[in-house]
């Protein structure tokens, strides 16, 4: 028999990680349990996948010896266990428990997997008012015998320490007494192997007696005839040598005394012929026609597949380096073929377009593993919300939409802060009191919809709240005050509302517990940029606030326009490119000294010389080369001044922040045929900062 | 390897040292990740005049910085500058543009000296130390101030 | 096919599985797995185990609808159960040997509780 030694450290410590990771799913499951059962869902099975989620959890702690995460899952077991057995009536007070100690758990786990603590009052106050549950549910005869670890030495379990055998013990001779009944063999117990167990304690002489045994006409093969008497030498006492027995206790006669003067009481000898061979005999096996039996699952005979399987998120990402390269080496084989001339030749192009097609096709499956549902965001949304209401007091119901919708990982894990920020402030500075919302003759209850959805190879996130809207002559005067707009300046309606989204712009008077200090729609807006989305608002005063949050769906490739601008290249997006235009020196005006503007097809557009908007040129050139018509997110229009446009081409995408940081006007970068880095443009900033679009030009126009 | 002095107890460090014109310099050669040949870099808009640009390696983008320009010598042909130091800087990646590596030495802690003495406080912002390698001077760089535009800041 | 013995492990909880799992190689057994009860029948009509290690609180079947329909199937009349209990609930053994179950091993367990276990049910 191998020993058992422990677990190696390192393949304990994966398991470990895994069971963490399982924990994230379970209290996700719990979560969603008590939320559909709050919605008023009455399927009886949710309750038993929330007991589940918790016993889950608790099992799993214990193995690792998770003291305090371990008691708290208790407590939360037995309310859920009282809750199933109907001992506890679910009402919406206790729902509003059970989901805030959801909460309190998904603390005790993640301070267990950081090797913390939880050690908040309300955390304690929640535990308490489980366990009172409980306690003054059942009576006392029935309260469970869970003795809370805490301050012991742990239950688990995976240890090397060996129990150490009491030093000096007496050695005794033992007389055991064994007869097995019928439900001994029913459960499949052996007495052979119990037998054989009791020599781990010492020396065993075993004699069988098979006196009430008939003969073969009259036996029963299922019954049970034989005894045993044992004679064991050991340094164990009587409970120990129980202990052996203890599957079977409810299933034999079990004697145990021992001999006080020594003297074992007859056994029988070994040449004994009822002995029998090796002094024990098993039950005659009973062969039957195998009939397949009901309860068995028919059908498939070859194993289920798991239909999940968990990956590394490292082998992942190295599998998506991989494709992005495969993406570059296309384009560098296709410039190369087309530098040679045997572009256009059937040979060569329709290999190339394959491999364009596979490279593809490989790209977004591998971009598809590490797609996630939005779901995870949105939970933790929904439990700030629970927090931000009882910190405000505020009454808040939220609607989600679209958590299916899936999104690249790392996209994932960037958004989580700016959509923090945004359900704080919506939460914090939109939505009213319940008594000013009643006052203004809305609903107690305000309510936050934050949907998602895939729009035009984009991802659409909106976050609306039915509050007060922007105070947008509070914006207006704190960002004069701040200095960042002139005294003068006339800004429309919606120019105010993006007025939040500068640099060092806070209106909060008091720096609220929640907003944080210092932390503006700025910090947002640079978080949503990051990950080359835009981020715009639409305030309806006194009805609400909409956010929406567009992104790109995957960050790693892109269709572009190569052009080259001051002797550089840069790539515009392709989504953001209407059209490509020869100037004509006559569709050119000027506003006032500085501003110029293209006339086309009776709109009026700004005109971006780009060299000079980059900062290449100190002065906007004179109009030559090529004017390309952009429009970004928000469906601003500009006709940027280039040198060249030099082609289409998809390009894996850069970040540039990773080694350096954000530059005006860049997106990103990329890596071209020949190895050479070249810029993404980031059409939507250029147009904020260089632009002035169409409704106020015309105003001004007109102001002379 | 060249000793700079006799070993003491003093805990020791490796340092790469490099050439910018006749000036010698130096970084902890902890730092480094690897050496390799000029390349084009893409410039980008409105960047100090010391970033030269992005440059790729092996499909990752990062800046360049021409050591000459960020230390204010004469910034004569740039033909004569041929070698890229890529060196981490907190969790970046940076080139550094040198003229030539040269060599690399072991001090202990004792031999660097202060730069107290030194010209210019904007030079001693990312020069850390100096010390003496056979009656020649070198300047250790403190690459974490080499480049404050690294510090994440709204451009 | 080696002469390792097979053990059938049923547990809805993947770390548990694979804690088992880590354990039974070491003492050196062959192991499979299941998810709940269901999936635990299908995999005993893979392969017949030499031993089943069953979980009790499982979704779609728990452990004590398992055991039963096992031990109403001849074929695995003799075939050793343990389930895996927690010291909380003090008559879930009883259910489970009312069931068939043939043994149990306390959670947590350790890995001389799980060999003893082991020992005490199978050859």
């Amino acid at each position: 028999m191998s020993g058992s030694a422990t677990l190696p450290p390192d393949v304990l410590a994966g398991i470990k990680l895994g069971f963490f990771e399982e924990c994230e799913e379970l209290l996700s499951e719990l979560e969603a349990g008590l939320l559909a059962l709050k919605r008023g869902e009455t399927d009886p099975e949710i309750i038993n996948k929330v007991f589940r989620a918790a016993h889950s959890i608790k099992g799993g702690g214990a193995s690792f010896g998770l003291a305090p995460m371990v008691d708290f899952a208790h407590q939360m077991e037995s309310v859920l266990a009282a809750i199933r057995s109907n001992q506890l009536a679910l009402d919406a007070q206790l729902l509003g428990l059970l989901l805030r100690a959801a909460d309190v758990l998904a603390d005790h786990v993640r301070a267990a997997r950081d090797e913390g603590r939880v050690e908040s009052a309300s955390a304690r106050e929640i535990e308490g008012a489980l366990i009172a549950l409980v306690a003054g549910d059942c009576p006392a005869g029935e309260v469970s015998n869970h003795e809370p670890a805490e301050g012991k030495p742990t239950a688990a379990v995976w240890s090397d320490s060996e129990t150490p055998s009491p030093a000096t013990a007496q050695e005794r001779i033992w007389v055991i007494r064994f007869r097995p009944h019928a439900s001994l063999y029913a459960s499949a117990n052996e007495p052979l192997f119990l037998l054989r167990e009791l020599q781990y304690l010492g020396e065993v002489r075993a004699t069988v007696d098979d006196s009430e045994l008939p003969s073969i006409d009259d036996l029963v093969p299922e019954d049970a005839y034989l005894l045993w008497a044992i004679s064991l030498t050991s340094t164990a006492d009587a409970q120990e040598i129980r202990r052996v027995f203890e599957f079977v206790e409810a299933d034999c006669d079990l004697e145990i005394v021992t001999d006080q003067e020594g003297a074992a009481t007859p056994v029988a000898d070994r040449n004994h012929p009822t002995a029998g061979s090796a002094a024990v005999s098993k039950q005659p096996d009973s062969p039957r026609p195998s009939i397949s039996s009901s309860g068995i699952a028919a059908g498939r005979s070859t194993p289920r597949l798991s239909e999940t399987i968990r990956v590394d998120v490292e082998r992942v990402d190295r599998l998506i380096n991989l494709a992005s390269e495969l993406v570059i080496n296309h384009t560098i084989l296709a410039q190369r073929l087309a530098g040679i001339g045997s572009a256009g030749t059937s040979e060569t192009e329709l290999p190339l377009d394959e491999l364009h097609q596979l490279t593809r096709e490989l790209q977004n499956g591998v971009m598809a593993i590490r797609a996630q549902p939005l779901k995870v965001v949105f939970q933790r949304l929904s439990r700030l919300v629970r927090e931000v209401e009882a910190v405000t007091g505020k009454q808040v119901n939220l609607v989600v939409e679209g958590e299916s919708t899936e999104v690249d990982r790392t996209v994932i894990e960037r958004l989580i802060d700016p959509m923090t920020h945004m359900v704080r402030n919506a939460i914090d500075h939109g939505i009213e009191t319940p008594e000013e919302r009643l006052a203004s003759g809305k609903t107690a209850q305000g309510t936050l919809r934050i949907s998602a959805t895939h729009r035009a190879g984009r991802i659409i996130i909106e976050i609306t709240d039915d509050g007060c809207g922007i105070n947008r002559a509070r914006v207006h005067a704190a960002a004069w005050s701040r200095g960042l707009i002139s005294g003068d300046a006339v800004l429309s309606e919606h120019e105010i509302d993006e007025l939040i989204f500068l640099p060092g712009f806070s209106t909060a008077k008091a720096v609220s517990e929640l907003s944080g200090r210092g932390v503006g729609m700025d910090v947002v807006k640079s978080g949503v940029q990051a990950l080359g989305g835009r981020i715009s608002v639409a305030s309806y005063p006194g009805k609400g606030t909409t956010f929406v949050l567009s992104l790109p769906l995957t960050l790693a490739v892109m269709e572009g326009m190569l052009i080259s601008v001051c002797g550089r290249s840069l790539i515009v997006p392709l989504s953001t490119l209407l059209e490509t235009i020869h100037p004509k020196l006559d569709a050119i005006r000027s506003l006032g000294a500085h501003a110029r503007l293209l006339s086309i097809r009776g709109e009026h557009v700004p005109l971006i010389d780009l060299g000079h908007a980059l900062g290449y040129l100190t002065e906007p050139a004179q109009v030559k080369g090529v004017i390309l018509l952009v429009e970004d997110d928000a469906g601003r229009r500009a006709a940027l001044l280039v040198d060249d446009v030099l082609g289409q081409q998809q390009v894996v995408i850069k970040s540039i922040q990773a080694n350096y940081r954000m530059v005006e006007g860049i997106a990103a970068a990329t890596i071209l045929g020949d190895g050479r880095v070249a810029l993404i443009l980031d059409v939507n900033s250029i147009l904020l900062s260089h632009g002035r679009w169409s409704a106020p030009v015309e105003q001004r126009l007109a102001a002379g | 390897m060249r000793q700079a002095s006799t070993v003491s107890e003093s805990p020791r460090r490796e340092l790469l040292s490099f050439r910018l014109g006749v000036q010698e310099f130096c970084v902890d050669i902890m730092a480094v990740r690897e050496i390799r040949g000029w390349t084009e870099a893409t410039p980008l808009p409105r960047a100090p005049d010391y970033i030269r640009g992005m440059i790729n390696l092996r499909g990752t983008v990062f800046p360049v910085v021409d050591m000459s320009a960020r230390f204010g010598l004469p910034l004569n042909d740039v033909a004569s500058r041929r070698v890229i130091i890529v060196v981490w800087i907190g969790t970046k990646l940076v080139g550094l543009l040198v003229d030539a590596v040269c060599d690399i030495i072991v001090v202990t802690d004792a031999e660097l000296q202060p730069t107290s003495e030194l010209a210019g406080e904007a030079i001693r912002t990312f020069v850390s130390a100096v010390l003496m390698v056979e009656n020649r001077m070198l300047c250790l760089i403190a690459l974490n101030h080499l480049v404050p535009e690294l510090d994440e800041a709204a451009a | 096919m080696t002469n390792k013995k097979l053990i059938l492990t049923v547990d809805d909880s993947a770390t548990i599985r694979e804690l088992l799992l880590s354990e039974l190689s070491c003492l050196g057994y062959r192991v499979t797995q299941a998810e709940d009860g269901i999936d635990g029948l299908e995999m005993l009509s893979v392969e017949q185990p030499d031993l089943i290690i069953t979980d009790i609180t499982m979704p779609r079947m728990d452990g004590i609808r398992f055991i039963q329909n096992v031990r109403g199937d001849e074929r695995y009349k003799a075939t050793p159960i343990l389930v895996l209990t927690t010291e909380s609930d003090p008559d879930i053994k009883d259910r489970a040997k009312r069931a068939g179950a043939t043994g149990w091993i306390v959670k947590p367990f350790d890995p001389q509780k799980l060999a003893e276990a082991i020992r005490k049910v199978t050859a």
